[in-house]
């Protein structure tokens, strides 16, 4: 019998998404484990969060009542006396900015394995069984632990959030915060991006990747979005390399984006370039590599050279 | 002030390759500084030049070949590197986080550096993980995700930015000495120059084996063991258009007429 701690996230006030998600991850390993699911939230509103993360599946919810927005020096030091606290095998938290910030401080204080990104998780058998990503989506690996409690991160949107209403008995924990060793202070949040277009909010987006190449290939892709009066927009790599500005990228750490057609230029799909596009409606992917992720998602797809591609296209509209 | 910044020789797949066990075949492999850690190597180089007397010491653990790479670190401006190896990971198929850490941590040990540099992850494994555990292990401050860095060495506070979702930076001041997960876009990579490639051949490569640092085999012990690879079942329904760039551009051309994207 091995108990699940999981971890809410909230962010400027709000619990995010992935707070649900990691509840129904977590209800299922501690069915298969055995065991009771135990919820903590950390920081802001504490009582009123746990009023809302009272949902189907979770046992007991811990409030820790420090702080209002996340630190990680906190995050980690309480959860590390929770899991103590409750004996907890598995720690279970989202595998976001935050969450990655602080689950690997938590399994080395604990001195417990870690394994981030999962995407799938079985602990019916001896042990547990943890299905991941490597190489960019191109492979799915099974990693077995030896060992039989872990810190896993479980990757957003890979289980549905849960939804019905729960019972869990509510306590506040009263972790024993050592201030000396917080030695970092959120001092505010800044929006990136801005500037003339958003993109989330156009009808047809002609996105390009890092398949382009060089700056100067832009204008390829550039051509087509006027020719069909679209509007531009790009993977990360685009951004980081200065060649479009940062409110153009789709993804993680830019926008959500949800047009009626998204035609990617170039791009493989990486779950964080996938996560800004996936509600689409009609996906078009022009890609060399068939086996690209970006095909798992494409109502159309071209396999071939979008140096090869791109002009015909032009022309058809010229 | 001592920067050490961490880099591992990632591999990247061919677009066509075969699965050998829980291995890609080697001959579909080719190797490269991991993307993230290029922007690290160029952090700690800038931070170099910043600040009076530093010294910016690369670090990977890594077989041979790995020479290659990290000496793309020393042609960019690193000032001195160190490899780790020892015949007992040749075996090893998946080093896990808490594995890597005490190797980084024996490291960090004899180095006693100021200021830890790390990327947000491996392009291949993508654990994510390696600095926070690390920062953790040697008792240092951190923050991860970092795509600004603004370091005041008098004071000892490194200002940064953390990249949450949605476009969001939030706004830390973290004291040193840290360990910065370093986020692409956080900067420019330089490109290695001649002179620097040159430079590079001479500089030392420290190689550094587990009694070298004090270590036994017990502590490269991974809890994690990769037991399957295959490719996942692709779960695409697109219909896709065949033909020559014209045909395929053409029947394109004809989808996006007949849902009104195009006249
Ligand atoms: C914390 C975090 C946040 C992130 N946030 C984001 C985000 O918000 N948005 C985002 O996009 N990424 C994000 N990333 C990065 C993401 O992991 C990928 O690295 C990135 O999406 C890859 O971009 P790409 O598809 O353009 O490049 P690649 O993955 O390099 O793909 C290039 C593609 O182009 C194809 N190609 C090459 N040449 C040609 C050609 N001649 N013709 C046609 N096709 C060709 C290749 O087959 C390949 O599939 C984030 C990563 C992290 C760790
Ligand atoms: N073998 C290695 N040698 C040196 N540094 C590494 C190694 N593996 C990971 N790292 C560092 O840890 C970061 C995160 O890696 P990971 O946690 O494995 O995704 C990388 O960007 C590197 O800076």
């Amino acid at each position: 019998m091995t108990d699940v701690l999981a971890v809410a996230e909230h962010r400027r006030g709000d619990l995010r998404d992935v707070s649900f998600e990691v509840i129904t991850a977590g209800r299922e390993l501690a069915d298969e484990a055995g065991g009771d699911l135990h919820l903590a939230v950390v920081g802001g509103d504490v009582d009123g969060f746990a009023e809302r993360l009272n949902r189907e599946g979770v046992d007991r919810i811990h409030t820790v009542d420090e702080g209002e927005e996340f630190n990680h020096d906190v995050y980690a030091q309480a959860l590390t006396q929770l899991c103590d606290e409750v004996d907890a095998g598995y720690v279970l938290t989202p595998n976001s900015v935050n969450g990655l910030d602080y689950a690997p401080a938590v399994s080395n204080a604990l001195g417990l394995p870690i394994v981030t990104d999962v995407i799938e998780l079985d602990a019916g058998g001896d042990g547990l069984v943890a299905t991941r990503e490597m190489y960019g989506s191109k492979v799915e690996t099974t990693t077995e632990l030896d060992a039989d409690r872990a810190v896993i991160t479980v990757r957003g949107a890979e289980w549905p959030p849960t939804e019905g209403s729960g019972d869990a008995e509510v306590s506040a924990f009263d972790a024993d915060i050592d201030e000396s060793a917080v030695r970092s202070t959120v001092t505010g949040f800044q929006e990136a991006g801005g500037g003339d277009v958003d993109i989330s909010e156009a009808d047809v987006l002609v996105s390009v990747g890092r398949g382009i190449e060089e700056e100067e290939n832009i204008g390829l892709v550039r051509d087509l979005a006027n020719a069909l009066d679209a509007t531009l927009s790009a993977s990360r790599p685009i951004v980081d390399n200065d060649w479009l500005p940062k409110n153009r990228q789709v993804g993680q750490s830019g926008k959500v984006v949800t047009p009626d057609v998204y035609i990617a230029i170039g791009i493989s799909g990486a779950v964080q370039h996938v996560a800004g596009m996936k509600g689409s409606d009609t996906i078009v992917a022009i890609n060399t590599d068939p086996n690209a992720p970006i095909f798992d998602l494409a109502d159309y797809g071209i396999v071939d050279d979008l140096f090869d591609v791109m002009p015909a296209l032009i022309e058809e509209f010229e | 002030m001592k920067v050490l910044v961490t880099v591992k020789e990632v591999a990247e797949v061919e677009d066509d390759f075969e699965i050998e066990g829980t291995e890609i075949g080697p001959q579909y492999l080719n190797y490269d500084l991991n993307e993230w850690d290029d922007y690290a190597v160029e952090e700690g180089v800038q931070v170099g030049e910043n600040v009076d007397d530093a010294e910016v010491v690369a670090v990977t653990i890594g077989p041979e070949r790995s020479e290659e790479t990290i000496r793309m670190a020393l042609a960019k401006g690193a000032d001195r590197a160190v490899r780790v190896w020892d015949e007992a990971l040749e075996d090893v198929d998946l080093l896990d986080v808490g594995a890597k850490v005490r190797l980084l941590e024996a490291v960090v040990e004899e180095e006693d550096p100021d200021l830890v540099l790390s990327g947000v992850q491996a392009g291949d494994d993508a654990f994510g993980a390696t600095g926070v555990a690390l920062a953790d292990a040697i008792d240092f401050e951190w923050a991860a995700v970092v795509n600004h860095l603004g370091l005041d060495v008098d004071e000892g506070v490194a200002h940064v930015h953390r990249e949450l979702e949605g476009g969001v930076d939030e706004v830390t001041d973290v004291e040193t000495p840290a360990v910065l997960t370093i986020q692409t876009g956080i900067n420019e990579p330089r490109y290695a120059s001649l002179r620097g490639i040159r430079q590079a051949q001479s500089k030392e490569i420290a190689p550094k084996d587990l009694s070298d640092l004090g270590l036994s085999a017990e502590d490269i012990e991974s809890d994690l063991r990769l037991t399957d690879m295959y490719e996942p079942e692709t779960e695409s329904d697109a219909t896709y258009f065949e033909g020559g760039p014209e045909e395929t551009a053409g029947q394109l051309a004809d989808l996006l007429r007949d849902t009104g994207v195009a006249e």
